[in-house]
């Protein structure tokens, strides 16, 4: 198999270059001095980019390719500065150990938040520059000239007098030149190969069935599990008969997994979940059995009115202002809990033996698949291995989470030297989610006399994400969680983006036992609906046009202010709609990017919403790959479409209702909104802003406006599903 | 046992007749590239041609495939390796995200364009429910069209 072979024969020098590096990973590793021999064959420049002597370039990628786009646009920006011929690139993955060994020489490996490029640009691009700056200088030294005479294009080296070289002629006399730190980068404005719309790397093998997800591999002697963990969350395992499977076809072993699962290993995946769904397996369910979505809701509302919070955003007294307002409008909002459901289920194959524990995994965060291979094994960093595969689909599920890393080492660990895939049924992957926290919101707006808007206080009451996954921040933070204020925070790239007098937004956190995670966009999908819908509510109170209404809090954003203007110019806000068609706006700062759209839809009976259309506008600071960032403002579109009208996991006896996509739908084609997507980076020296998630929380918001404007009925929950409300 | 012609190739695979068609050919053919989304046949992940029709292979036991003309994404392709109408079209226009649903959408894609050779917008609608979690429609729409002019 060409993906394993690729693996063992890689192997590296000792690096000098350290990238990256200081944040807060959540775990901890340890970092040996470990290193492998150098390959004669394959010479690598700085860490980042290996010339091989027929001109081919590997470029290295540290982060996770999902669907996102992110191995072409790291390769765009390498590509820029080595100034390589693009049509010779190809990636691959270093492993998870190999930057431990290598003191993180590629920096982090996590792939989320949106981070993948913006967090990554800087040295990914220095890695390039230094690895062109080594050809040139192997090629003057060649040539027994001053490097300044020398320049590089296209994977050519050329000389003062018109001689040229080839970048595979020099690798080999490049690789042993020291690498230089810090290189200084081209101005954006010169590239050539990053910030234009190229096709992605990876689509070949995607169209012919030759791509390998880890749910497909295959190795020598492997056999296949099947695993249910108690669907109580907080329950564990009382008793299974493995007995009453043993003689079923195909299987091998039945084993308990932890405390809190059973699996069953065979020799198909389809004998191992046969027999599973034979097994009788008797749980302890512990203290949570009896919570359901009434009992979580009623506990959430309680907090919607608690006298105190933690404060995300304050100026000036809200509730004084509110206390003497002319006029108040008030509104409660909720959201659900949500699964992400990739299309591919969790997935793993561990091979274990007292030596070696090795994993191959589709995960959004090699190292934290490597943390959970020592925990779950025992064994040192220098005997386990993990190697990535590109996932189908991840949207924060295989980030932070790696329980299944965990359960399927803990099964090999039973079958020592037999390597086991793990592979979830897609019930399995929908009761044992790491979920979109649940989140009620009471909104209160103040006006005086003359109609202004003199304060606002945004009550947040529901679950927190970073107490369950990184508690250490929270209690650094004195029991708040700073993202829980994603898009309305005081400071930051999730800055609120409305300059308002009198504001208070604070959360009262209140924490269910179903476990919550990081799903795509995180924390602005709820916030962006509570306060552009909320604006709108407070616009349409005050006799007030919505998009005059938000410019006049805006003043101070001009970047909010600017992807605001732009779709209201594209839609044709200020003019009206064709007849039956109903507007709608929503904007919202996040992971610092601003992103804005404008819907319009059609209703029909009332219930039955068309989204016909949806302009939407980012500006991501900088595009390293317009086309695909065009394709994520629309895929983000229909994730989050689908979440809006269609998707809740309610709770019943401790446990989560919805097994599968007959219950539990996703958009379709028909659905599918035209998307005109403006992509306007504004450039200098703001960080970075991301893309795979920021558009996703303002299609929501600004389809719920346009059905206010079709109906005069404002929708405050979602899904739209509960009010009878389909879309056509 | 069971005899399945897969791709124009006859396979004996040591399977039970009640086994979802999907397994057989995942697990006991080798034939990765049809994919597991489901099980209830809901995604069309796992979309395969029978007798030329498109199937969403999880829900068909081996028994009701046998005698047939199985083909998946690994032989849709022509015998010269000429790629089929739509695959082309697939990568013209850079549709796949992630992947992992869109051989099934292939799949389909490919069964609708032999019934439907120009196929409207409407016809899509209707003939195309599969599920992208990525989102990819906006292109797999383009990329339909583009493949029914070639």
């Amino acid at each position: 198999m060409n993906y394993l072979s690729k693996i063992s024969r890689r192997s590296f020098v000792i690096g000098s270059a350290a990238a990256g590096g200081g944040l807060a990973i959540g775990f901890d590793l340890p970092f040996g001095p470990k290193s492998a021999q150098a390959s004669a064959s394959e010479p690598e420049l700085g860490v980042w980019v290996v010339v091989k002597p027929d001109d081919s370039v590997i470029i290295r990628i540290a982060r996770s390719e999902m669907g996102q786009g992110t191995i072409t646009g790291l390769a765009q920006l390498v590509a820029e500065e080595l100034e390589c011929d693009w049509s010779k690139v190809s990636t691959e993955y270093p492993t998870p150990g190999q930057n431990v060994a290598r003191k993180r020489a590629w920096g982090s490996y996590s792939t989320g938040g949106s981070r993948g490029i913006r967090e990554s640009h800087e040295y990914v691009r220095q890695g390039g520059a230094a690895a062109r700056m080594m050809l040139i200088q192997a090629a003057a030294n060649e040539w027994k000239i001053p490097v300044e005479q020398c320049s590089a294009a296209n994977s050519i080296i050329t000389g003062p007098d018109g001689r040229k070289t080839t970048f595979g002629k020099v690798t080999e006399a490049a690789s042993k030149l020291p690498v230089p730190d810090k290189p200084k980068l081209k101005d954006p404005k010169d590239w050539k190969i990053a910030g234009k719309p190229l096709k992605r790397l990876d689509t070949a093998d995607k169209v012919t069935g030759k791509q390998i997800y880890g749910s497909d591999l295959k190795l020598p002697g492997m056999l296949n599990a099947a695993i249910k963990e108690c669907p109580v969350f907080g329950g564990k395992v009382k008793s299974f008969d493995a007995a009453r499977v043993a003689g079923m076809k195909g299987v091998k072993k039945v084993v308990q997994v932890g405390n809190t699962g059973v699996a069953v290993v065979a020799d198909t995946w389809w004998h191992a979940k046969t027999a599973l769904d034979a097994l009788p397996i008797v749980w302890d369910e512990g203290p949570n059995a009896k919570v359901s979505s009434s009992s979580i809701a009623d506990t959430l509302k309680q907090g919607l009115d608690a006298e105190q919070g933690f404060v995300g955003n304050k100026s000036g007294d809200a509730k004084a202002a509110i206390a003497s307002a002319a006029k108040k409008v008030e509104a409660v909002y909720s959201y659900p809990y949500q699964n992400h459901a990739p299309m591919e289920p969790m997935n793993a194959t561990a091979r274990y033996t007292a030596d070696k524990c090795e994993v191959w995994v589709p995960t959004q965060d090699g190292e934290a698949s490597f943390a959970a291979v020592l925990a779950a094994s025992g064994l040192p960093a220098d005997k386990c291995e993990v190697y990535k595969i590109n996932l189908g689909g991840g949207f924060g599920r295989r980030g932070a989470f790696q329980d299944y890393v965990h359960q399927a080492v803990l099964i090999a660990k039973e079958m020592p030297g037999t390597p086991i895939k793990l592979l979830w049924s897609r019930e399995e992957d929908m009761v044992q989610g790491r979920y979109h926290p649940v989140m009620q919101c009471k909104l209160v707006g103040a006006f005086d006399k003359d109609n202004n808007l003199t304060g606002m206080h945004m009550r947040l009451s529901g679950q927190s994400i970073l107490a369950a996954v990184r508690p250490a921040i929270v209690e650094q933070q004195k029991g708040r969680d700073p993202l829980a204020f994603q898009g309305v925070f005081e400071s930051g790239e999730h800055a609120f983006g409305y300059t308002i007098p009198n504001l208070l937004i604070d959360h009262a956190m209140h924490n269910p036992h179903v476990p919550p995670g990081f799903w795509r966009g995180v924390n602005i999908n709820q916030n962006c609906i509570f306060m552009e819908c909320f604006m709108d509510e407070l616009a349409h109170a005050a006799g007030q046009d919505a998009l005059e209404f938000r410019r006049k809090f805006l003043g101070k954003h001009p970047k909010n202010l600017a992807v605001l203007n732009a779709v209201a110019e594209k839609i044709g806000w200020d003019k009206p709609a064709p007849k039956g068609i109903y507007r709608g706006l929503a904007h919202m700062k996040a992971f610092a990017a601003y992103v804005a759209a404008a819907a319009e839809i059609s209703v029909t009976d009332g219930n039955k919403i068309k989204v016909h259309r949806i302009v939407a506008a980012t500006d991501p600071i900088y595009a390293v790959n317009p086309a695909q960032i065009d394709r994520q403002v629309a895929g983000s579109f229909v994730y989050g479409l689908s979440a809006l009208f269609l998707q809740e996991c309610t709770v019943k006896d401790g446990r989560i209702v919805e097994t599968n996509f007959d219950t539990y739908d996703s958009m379709r084609i028909a659905q599918m909104p035209k998307v005109e997507s403006i992509i306007m980076p504004s450039g200098g020296t703001d960080p970075w802003g991301g893309v795979g998630e920021p558009t996703i929380c303002v299609a929501a918001p600004a389809v719920l406006n346009a059905y206010f404007n079709a109906t005069g009925k404002r929708i405050r929950s979602i899904p739209l599903k509960n009010h009878g409300i389909t879309m056509v | 046992m069971a005899n399945l012609t897969i791709n124009g190739k006859a396979f004996d695979l040591d399977v039970e007749p009640d086994t979802p068609l999907l397994w057989a050919i995942r697990e006991n053919a080798g034939l990765t590239g049809t994919k597991y989304g489901c099980g209830i046949a809901q995604c069309g992940a796992c979309t395969v041609h029978i007798d030329g029709v498109a199937i969403r292979s999880c829900g068909v036991p081996v028994s009701e495939a046998v005698g047939k003309q199985i083909t998946t994404i690994e032989g849709l392709a022509s015998a010269n390796g000429a790629l089929h109408k739509v695959q082309q079209a697939w990568i013209a226009n850079d549709v796949p995200q992630c992947g992992y649903c869109q051989t099934g959408m292939i799949m389909a894609v490919a069964a609708l364009l032999k019934d439907k050779p120009k196929p409207t917008d409407a016809d899509i609608d209707t003939a195309i429910t599969n599920i992208c979690r990525c989102g990819t429609f906006q292109q797999v729409r383009e990329a339909i069209h583009q493949a029914a002019t070639a």
